[in-house]
């Protein structure tokens, strides 16, 4: 079998063995070299999902619903069920994952492993705060069921724990209400940086999801121009529009990535000149939410040689001079990504010991591959990040350097205690040693 | 066209079957699973109740389908939770260790027995039970492997070759009877039963796939479909090869 890749397809490394567990009660056979690594549906980008010098165990194949009340929004299934088969399942029952990411074909596994959060992490926290239960099996043999509630302190650690704490077999989820599958959406322009922070603050506040859209190639006065979504379920309502998804897909390789300074500069142009809605308007959960997931494998434009994500968030104190100095110094580099995103992060602490989100500000871009001259950019954010007292995501990072994790994440050795002494990822040994 | 509101699943839990389950309860289908293992039959069951609709009837038993003896309770047990049937599946086999059944008869014997006898009980019985209903479907799942004895796996080959064929002349009796039997022949199967192989080539295919091939060859009442469908020219020209070559190749 071919080596799984994450989702920017970089790093590419052999695991020693890859095993497909069928059933939430089967043990990793203990013939598998150690250290075990569950992978899910390799969704995080970088290496938190890999392996190099032992196994990976794919859970993909325990999709197995166990029990969901439709009266009280409480669901149960194996942790490689996609938050997408959950939501096909609970939607038409008028509920909806209180908190989710931007892709829905994550798995349970990895979205509590990696605590993602979503658009409304100002309103509802992350992925972990609505996680009511969870087991993991222990490669000494050992089942822990934990949750906020019981053996906090092994669901403290698992929650964000980047499936180093065992291997996660179900996992229970509280669900949030709705009234039908349609968002509210309104979309600003803005027309630089400080204008972002002015309608930001004010959107946060009448709205449970915002989110902006940065062109960041533009520079001096419109440096960090962008669109402001902010959005709502829909209410209830007899007029709905319908909708029906397409199908498209990259199809193979481009040999080169097409996502180059030419296509940033026009794409980034026209995009921030799209019509917009400040009065509103109804869009479905599909296309608000999980926009790249209507092209299959969009990851491929960027060529064989993958690309970087980079997501850092950065306290609230330092975050607008960071901000600001981040994105100059993208675009003095003249690099850049389709979808610079910008958010802030509510006050609602994270439940995890290693959870990314924390209150400030959050910055994600996408870097093509370019080598040696996309890792200096990057070592170039790195210093203000780190500068700030910021952090980087352990679920997007393919090269953060040690000290960089280790600054952002002071209780690191704390947590290790947790860590199952038969698991590890090439994420962890790169940063830890 | 068969319709197929209440069908019998045999070996529920393989990967194929389970997945042919989730597509029946996606169509509107009730379902009766009979599965070796309670464990993996209990979970598979809760998770198709979750996934049917209010008025889809889902339910199953564990049973080991090497003793017979069983068979004709299981099926009247299944028919009745249903209300009748309109289809059944047979999908419980496994891969036999061909250097082991080399070695030892008995070994051989029971994987005949797993693989084509326990078969052959259900079909009879099924058969008896269909042919004066005057509809209905059954599937057997067989293999590419029973189109032809080769040395890597001949007692495999000859255990779904003996299913094949009784199914083929299963399927000139019921005719008359307006009762379809469909042999289904899976090439490459990427489930746990072939876990120990090189998956990487592009004759592998997904459970998910076959259980769609397998739902539609019911539904059309189809006699023999291979699964992909390419497997049929493959089939065509390894069935085709004259004997005295053949016995030579490395296959």
């Amino acid at each position: 079998m071919s080596a799984p890749l994450s989702w920017n397809r970089l790093p590419r490394v052999e695991p020693r063995a890859i095993y497909r567990l069928s059933h939430r009660w089967e043990a990793p056979p203990d013939r598998l070299p150690r250290p075990l690594l569950a992978y899910g549906n390799g969704r995080s980008y970088g290496d938190v999902c890999l392996s190099e010098r032992g196994s990976l165990l794919l859970t993909r194949s325990l999709d197995r619903f166990i029990a969901f009340d439709p009266v009280q929004g409480i669901i149960r299934c194996e942790a490689g069920v996609t938050l997408g088969e959950i939501l096909a399942l609970v939607v038409p029952h008028g509920w909806f994952l209180a908190s989710t990411p931007g892709t829905r074909l994550a798995t349970v596994g990895g979205a509590i492993a990696n605590d993602v959060h979503g658009k409304n992490h100002h309103e509802v926290g992350s992925f972990g705060h609505h996680v009511r239960a969870l087991e993991l099996w222990r490669s000494d043999g050992r089942v822990i069921e934990c949750g906020p509630d019981q053996n906090q302190e092994w669901f403290r650690a698992t929650v964000g724990g980047l499936g180093l704490t065992g291997l996660m077999r179900w996992a229970e989820i509280q669900l949030m209400p709705i009234q039908n599958p349609w968002m509210w959406v309104q979309s600003q322009r803005f027309a630089n940086l400080e204008a972002f922070w002015l309608l930001n603050r004010e959107a946060e506040a009448h709205w449970p999801y915002t989110v902006a859209w940065i062109d960041c190639l533009a520079r001096g006065r419109a440096r960090g121009r962008g669109i402001l979504l902010s959005g709502q379920h829909a209410a209830a309502q007899t007029d709905l529009p319908a909708f029906k998804t397409g199908g498209k897909r990259v199809p193979f390789d481009p040999p080169f990535s097409l996502v180059n300074r030419l296509s940033l500069r026009g794409f980034n142009a026209l995009y921030y000149r799209q019509p917009i809605k400040p009065q509103g308007a109804l869009t479905h959960y599909l296309p608000y939410f999980y926009p790249l997931d209507a092209i299959q494998d969009w990851n491929r434009i960027y060529g064989r040689k993958g690309f970087y994500q980079y997501q850092c968030v950065i306290p609230p104190e330092p975050a607008e001079l960071a901000i600001a100095a981040l994105l100059d110094t993208i675009a003095s580099h003249g690099e850049g990504s389709f979808l610079a995103v910008l958010k802030t992060f509510g006050n609602k602490p994270s439940l995890g010991t290693l959870s990314f989100a924390r209150p400030g500000t959050t910055l994600a871009l996408d870097f093509p591959n370019r080598g040696d001259k996309t890792l200096r950019l990057l070592a170039a954010l790195d210093s203000i990040v780190k500068e700030a007292g910021g952090a980087l995501y352990p679920g997007k990072d393919a090269r953060m350097p040690a000290s960089l994790f280790r600054s952002g994440y002071p209780q690191w050795q704390a947590f290790s205690e947790y860590i199952d002494p038969n698991f590890s990822s090439r994420f962890w040994q790169r940063v830890t040693q | 066209m068969n319709a197929l509101k209440r069908v019998i699943i045999f070996g529920a839990t393989s990967a194929i079957a389970e997945q042919t389950a989730r597509q029946l309860i996606a169509q509107g289908a009730s379902l009766y699973c009979i599965g070796r293992n309670p464990h993996k039959l209990e979970a598979m069951l809760a998770d198709l109740k979750v996934r049917a609709g209010s008025n889809q009837r889902v339910d199953g038993t564990a049973a080991d389908l090497t003793d017979s003896s069983r068979h004709e309770a299981l099926i009247a047990g299944a028919e009745a939770f249903l209300g009748g049937m309109d289809g059944v599946l047979i999908a419980h086999g496994t891969l036999p260790d061909q250097q082991a059944c080399q070695q030892e008869v008995a070994t051989m014997r029971r994987e005949i027995e797993t693989n084509a006898l326990s078969v052959l009980s259900l079909l009879t019985l099924l058969a008896n039970r269909l042919e004066p209903q005057g509809r209905g479907v059954i599937a057997v799942i067989s293999s590419v492997a029973g189109d032809r004895g080769r040395q890597s796996n001949y007692v495999y080959g000859a255990a779904k070759g003996m299913v094949s064929l009784f199914a083929q002349g299963l399927r000139n009796r019921l005719a008359k009877s307006n009762v379809d039997v469909v042999t289904i022949k899976p090439g490459f199967v990427d489930t746990p039963m072939t876990a120990e192989f090189d998956k990487s080539g592009p004759l592998w295919a997904k459970p998910e796939q076959i259980a769609a091939g397998i739902i539609k060859a019911m539904q059309k009442g189809k006699g023999e479909v291979y699964l992909p469908w390419f497997w049929w020219g493959i089939m065509l020209i390894i069935k085709h090869i004259p004997e005295a070559i053949f016995k030579r190749l490395s296959l």
